[in-house]
């Protein structure tokens, strides 16, 4: 008996995906009684009028069953004499396309249906370019409803040329094309009748015979520690579910990223006491020496492996946000996480055609090749030698949706050239010879609400008590520094980024600075929050919009309301308001200098 | 280097689970039900942090109609493992007499989901293990292996965040909680076998004996004690019985059965044709009952 096969069917919407796995594990009786009287009860009210509709039987959200769609991954169990398979049944629709790429990662093999009537279509083209992403090499272009084109073979051949011709782009371990009719059954576990012309293996029979190729003997050995158990002062054991090769008591083994090294002095798979472990295994190593190990270090043995903290990457987007490069994310990479952010998007590929196209942004559902930096070094992989030390995902700090998943391709070389110089003088010396702490007091609120005024005059407050500062405006540094920005949304991150790079150089100096920017969007704070540190204080200026709007300094409420501006924050674009803000000042209720009052006081008492 | 069995990779995989929980969130519970799946994933907690004791409690909702050989079970092995056991009844609806007889699915909703809804919150867990297997039934099929729960502790299904490979997402806000399923890809038969394989100890009931039933709308109903109504025409009789399932004893249907050892019980499972929920009475509402239920918080 061969091991577990898993793998995917994906293709467009309505090419018969749930039906000819339904089709399937009715016809190989692998489906339990009761499931299939509720079946043939389910299809009286079903869509195909009383014949049985095969693909209730993986359709089992109630959203999905009212409107006859998949929208999200399907698990399913089965086991035939040669082989036992778990087979994830994934949504065609372009709108779902995260829950395929779900499925995907999943899977070793990939069943692609492909309506015959229509041929190979952009979801066809788009689901096959993500197995690949993802590592599929397995593949199997299932041609379907061939009884609603009289099993033609010609229809067939020409489907064929068009799949040999698009999959030649991608490396694949074995490749194979089946006709068949899903709901008739044709092909699925038995011959069709109806196309003696076909004289290949049926699908059942491809899906028992797909070899796997598993590694074989390899010297290497890596694992990334989940966890550190130290249940006592005579325990402490790294834990982790090893990534490649095998591990033995006695081994020399490298910690990464320190280097340091160490023997294996004890190994547990989970609760047994062994000798050697091998890949696949959920492991407790011991050491021979107190060396410094944590979550995300990795333990490995005979490989070249590094940290890095610049990448390329490959990734498919998964968020109705859209990508943005500059933009603060988390990133899952291993087992660690970290604050990590797109630099530079090399291009976009085109689903349809493999084209490599410019952007300036990724939307959901589109594929693209970026070069990414993470806040400090992690150890990676590329994703082809070894999967879970090459893949990683983006979460979004704000809503901490998967925002993104993707693969390495290679790690740049900058980031083992770029060495961060340390100064013998630091921020402290440089602070304590200004006696004062730094900081960046952040002004957040409308145009017009008061920031600029209250960051004069807290400085000329600051300075009288002898303090060292630096305003940062945001005309005054566009008319500069940022003058090659425009208001894009690109643009409007970059800007945000080099006032929170700026201002963070300036704290290294041992100032206090004051920024005095409208900054409307949350996570354009967040990122600047995560540049500059601890020293951020953010202060809320939340003088209401009919009040700025009265005082109308600047003449820009004016010309907003007459659709001279657009994007214009208050009234034609959001501002999103800080839900916990160091400090909140409504310029209302309280005079300049009231206000500098409580600022100074809540400054000196932090 | 060998390929790995079924059940080995199946055992690493929830190990993997588990212990990405247990680094990454921040308070984290086990259910357990006392069942044969929750015994599986208690063994696995123990594996997996051994020889640590797992690094959370256990939460038992006990809605007092349970059969007593369950809850004499789940005293024993708590005692002879050591380990943490929270046990927790919705006391409002012990006083308001809420019973499986009189109140049908009010009484699931109110004695099992608003029970476990209000023991979560009062522990404040974030995190909580669960032993639901995708195979049991269809819109568990569709659920993820970290499945987010938000301030009401209610499931989106149309929104789940996408699952990839082994990166298992885990942030959350105040007040949201992730449920955890790490039996997800494990059937009815890797249970058994596992259960064969580690040799370990489940409640008595899933044997076939000689116990005392009533026949009721196609169930075999198990009499536990004498809380149990009889309908007019009902006669106590003595059969030999097995649960495939445990739960309530008034809602838990028994088979028919000769299979007294695990061999034969694992016999009994391949040779089934019908699948074990069937055994729940209240699974057998109309189509999409359990996935209401899970949308408003049950496990």
């Amino acid at each position: 008996m061969k091991g577990l096969l898993k793998f995917i069917t994906c293709g467009s919407v309505d090419d018969g995906k749930s039906t000819l796995i339904g089709h399937m594990l009715y016809d190989a009786k692998l489906i339990f009684t009761d499931q299939e009287k509720a079946l043939e009860l389910d299809s009286r009210i079903g869509r195909r009028g009383g014949k049985v509709d095969y693909s209730l039987l993986l359709d089992g959200l109630l959203d999905e069953r009212e409107q006859g769609i998949t929208i999200d991954v399907a698990y399913r169990y089965f086991t035939t004499e040669k082989r036992s398979f778990i087979v994830a049944d994934t949504p065609g629709h372009e709108e779902y396309t995260r829950n395929m790429a779900v499925g995907a990662s999943f899977s070793d093999a990939a069943v692609i249906l492909i309506d015959a009537s229509q041929g190979m279509r952009i979801q066809t083209r788009r689901h096959i370019r993500i197995c690949s992403l993802m590592g599929i090499k397995h593949f199997i272009f299932a041609v379907n409803k061939m009884d609603l084109v009289h099993y033609d073979k010609g229809i067939y051949d020409r489907i064929a040329r068009e799949v040999k011709k698009f999959i030649s782009e991608f490396e694949t371990d074995s490749m194979r094309m089946i006709p068949v009719s899903a709901t008739e059954g044709d092909n699925i576990t038995s011959y069709s009748m109806e196309m003696p012309w076909y004289q290949g293996e049926t699908l059942l029979e491809r899906l028992e015979n797909i070899e796997l190729v598993r590694s074989s003997v390899q010297e290497e050995f890596v694992m990334a520690v989940q966890r550190v158990s130290r249940p006592n002062y005579d325990f402490r054991g790294f834990q982790g579910q090893i990534s490649m090769g095998e591990v033995s008591i006695g081994d020399e083994i490298t910690v990464l990223p320190s280097g340091e090294q160490a023997k294996v002095a004890g190994i547990y798979i989970a609760d047994k006491k062994t000798d050697t472990a091998q890949v696949g295994q959920a492991v407790t190593l011991q050491i021979d020496r107190e060396i410094d190990i944590s979550r995300g270090c990795v333990i490995s043995k005979d490989i070249e492996l590094k940290a890095a903290d610049m990448f390329t990457v490959e990734l498919l987007w998964m968020d109705d946000e859209i990508l943005i490069p500059n933009r603060n994310y988390w990133i899952k990479l291993g087992t660690k996480t970290l604050s990590a952010s797109v630099i530079n998007i090399k291009y976009k590929i085109d689903v349809n055609s493999g084209e490599h196209l410019p952007a300036e942004k990724i939307f959901k559902n589109e594929l693209g090749v970026c070069d990414i930096v993470l806040s400090e070094k992690c150890v990676v992989d590329t994703f082809e030698r070894n999967k879970d030390l090459g893949s990683f995902i983006f979460i979004n700090r704000i809503t901490n949706m998967t925002s993104a998943c993707g693969v390495v391709m290679h790690t740049l070389r900058r980031s083992h050239n770029l060495v961060w110089q340390e100064s013998d003088i630091t921020r402290e010396i440089r602070s304590k010879q200004k006696n004062q702490q730094p900081r960046t007091i952040w002004f957040t609120g409308l145009s017009g609400s008061g920031k600029s005024a209250l960051a004069n005059a807290l400085e000329k407050r600051l300075v009288a008590m002898g303090k060292h500062t630096m305003i940062l405006d945001g005309d005054n540094i566009r008319m500069g520094l940022n003058r090659n920005l425009g208001f894009t949304e690109e643009d409007r991150v970059e800007n945000v980024r080099r006032i929170a790079e700026v201002s963070k150089l300036m704290n290294d100096a041992g100032l206090i600075v004051m920024t005095a920017f409208i900054s409307p969007y949350k996570k354009d704070r967040e990122s600047a929050r995560e540049i500059i540190g601890q020293e951020f204080f953010e202060i809320y200026v939340s003088t209401p919009l009919a009040e700025c709007e009265r005082r109308d300094v600047k003449g820009l409420y004016r010309k907003a309301r007459e659709g001279e501006l657009p994007n214009f924050t208050g009234i034609s674009s959001p501002y999103e308001a800080p839900e916990h803000p160091d400090m909140t000042i409504n310029t209302e209720k309280l005079s300049v200098e009231e206000a500098v009052d409580l600022i100074i006081e809540k400054l000196s008492a932090k | 280097m060998r390929e790995l069995t079924h059940l080995e990779q199946l055992e690493a995989e929830a190990i993997y689970i588990m212990r990405e929980v247990a680094a990454e969130c921040e308070k984290p519970v086990m259910l357990y039900s006392i069942g044969k799946d929750s015994s599986v994933m208690l063994h696995l907690a123990l594996k997996a942090f051994y020889p640590e004791k797992p690094p959370f409690p256990f939460l038992h909702i006990d809605t007092t109609w349970k059969f007593k050989e369950m809850i004499e079970f789940r005293d024993r092995i708590t005692e002879k493992l050591g380990i943490e056991m929270l046990v927790y009844t919705n006391e409002d609806g012990i006083k308001e007499g809420i019973n499986p007889f009189d109140h049908g699915s009010a009484y699931t909703d109110i004695m099992k989901t608003q029970a476990l809804r209000q023991a979560l919150d009062k522990y404040g867990f974030t995190a909580a293990f669960g032993g639901g297997r995708r195979d049991e039934e269809k819109s568990r099929a569709k659920e993820r292996i970290f499945s987010f729960r938000n301030a009401q502790h209610t499931w989106d299904p149309k929104n789940q965040r996408p699952e990839m490979w082994k990166l298992y997402n885990t942030k959350i806000h105040k007040g949201e909680s992730i449920r955890i399923f790490p039996l997800s890809n494990w059937t009815e038969k890797d249970i058994w076998q596992y259960i064969r394989q580690e040799n370990i100890e489940i409640v008595p009931l899933y044997y076939a004996m000689e116990r005392p039933v009533v026949y009721r709308d196609g169930n075999i109903i198990m009499v536990d004690d004498t809380r149990m109504h009889l309908e007019p025409g009902e006669q106590v009789e003595w059969k030999k019985v097995r649960f495939r399932t445990l739960g309530c004893y008034p809602l838990t249907g028994g088979i028919e059965s000769e299979a007294d050892t695990l061999d034969a019980i694992i016999e009994e499972t391949l040779q089934a044709v019908t699948s074990e929920r069937t055994s729940r009475v209240i699974d057998h509402e109309e189509a999409g009952s359990m996935e209401r239920r899970k949308k408003e918080g049950y496990f």
